[in-house]
């Protein structure tokens, strides 16, 4: 295994110590095949023991290791350092608080996320010996795609309409409600409407596109949002100009 | 929580400076300054016409001049870029499904090239470029 000396820069916060955040700069020996995640880990165990940071399954599925890696939404764990040169920045995710050097608080996202409902709402009650709900693999394929998301927010850290306006529902969140309003076993679509075809949700975005383009598992947030957007227009024709299909 | 986070403020005015896709993002955006300026310039030319042949003539003479073809020759490559952008997107706004599978994205950018071609043929054709 061939080693490197990696140089790290990495954006440090002590909310009981600091009144702004500052850059910290070490230097260890990895080899090529590590992630930024495990010089992270390296220097925490060899170097600088209060160095904070998330992180749990190493292998790009929990979505707790997201940071910035020279500027870049990345999950650490699936950062690779040959892909890397020089000096590699790394920040807590853009657009969240910082908490603790790089670790943030993500409370605007659970709890924005508990608002679209993201779980089946059944429409009726079925007795048990009705059986399973069932589904055509097509219906599957439907949402397939947007149950990929991992939560991990770094769609959030890309999207500047987020930055700009906190209040913003934003990509994974609008993209579960999606998933689930395109499940032929749910009912809660106009449940989640309220919350997703309001100003603060789809129409806040304005297709940067930028949560796709860094959207780890490939869920494809910004076509998500577009989708709703055209499905609540195709809702509000409907409900304006054809009053008789109001239900 | 005790202890109070630190937020980082996002420049209002200046935030697509930071990354090359938020600058890809604000061109395409521009590009309907252009597209509105050029519908602005035919109303105007609509106008013309309907003030009588001079007025008219004096308006097509207008348009030969070299800010004029500087104009144009921008709003032509706005337009281009408007468009392509644009059409390149389309396929994540409308998926279409065909059974356990999608159509792929490139046939949807396809069909609105292949519109686009066939369109823009029809008004040349009724303009008596051929
Ligand atoms: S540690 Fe779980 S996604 Fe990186």
């Amino acid at each position: 295994m061939s080693q490197r000396l990696v140089e790290l820069e990495v954006l440090r916060f002590n909310p009981e110590t600091d009144a702004e955040p500052t850059f910290q700069r070490y230097a260890v020996e990895c080899p090529e095949e590590w992630v930024v995640l495990d010089a992270l880990n390296h220097i925490k165990e060899t170097v600088d023991p209060t160095l904070s940071y998330r992180w749990s399954c190493h292998m790009a599925v929990c979505g707790s290791c997201g940071m910035m890696i020279n500027g870049e939404p990345k999950l650490s764990c699936k950062s690779f350092l040959r892909d890397y040169e020089g000096v590699i920045r790394v920040e807590p995710l853009a657009h969240f608080p910082i908490q603790r050097d790089l670790v943030t608080v993500i409370d605007d996202f659970v709890t924005k996320l508990k608002r679209v409902k993201p779980y089946l709402v059944a429409g009726e009650a079925r007795p048990v010996e009705a059986g399973e709900y069932r589904q055509t693999p097509a219906q599957l394929k439907t949402y397939k795609q947007y149950t990929l998301c991992i939560n991990c927010m770094l769609c959030y850290a890309a999207c500047p309409e987020y930055g700009l306006e906190p209040k913003f529902i934003g990509p994974a969140a609008i993209s579960l409600a999606h998933r689930y309003n395109l499940d032929s076993r749910d009912a809660g679509r106009e449940a989640r409407q309220q919350e997703i075809a309001a100003t603060e949700g789809v129409w806040e975005c304005s297709f940067v596109g930028a949560c796709s383009e860094v959207c780890p598992e490939h869920v494809d947030p910004a076509g998500a949002l577009q989708q709703v957007k055209i499905k609540s227009t195709l809702d509000w024709f409907r409900e304006h100009l054809m009053p008789w299909r109001r239900t | 929580m005790t202890v109070k986070p630190y937020v980082r403020a996002v420049p209002r005015y200046t935030w697509f400076l930071a990354h090359s896709r938020y600058l890809r993002y604000i061109t395409r955006e521009v590009t309907c300054v252009f597209i509105g300026a050029y519908a602005f310039l035919m109303l105007v030319g609509l106008k013309r016409l309907a003030e009588g042949r001079e007025a008219w003539e004096a308006f097509v003479q207008a348009l030969a001049s070299p800010a004029s073809l500087v104009f144009h020759v921008a709003v032509l490559a706005f337009a281009l870029y408007h468009t392509t952008s644009w059409f390149n997107v389309t396929p994540k706004a409308m998926p279409i499904q065909l059974g356990d599978g999608f159509v792929p994205g490139r046939v949807i950018v396809g069909a609105h090239y292949a519109i686009w071609i066939v369109l823009s043929l029809a008004v040349l054709i009724l303009a008596g470029v051929f």
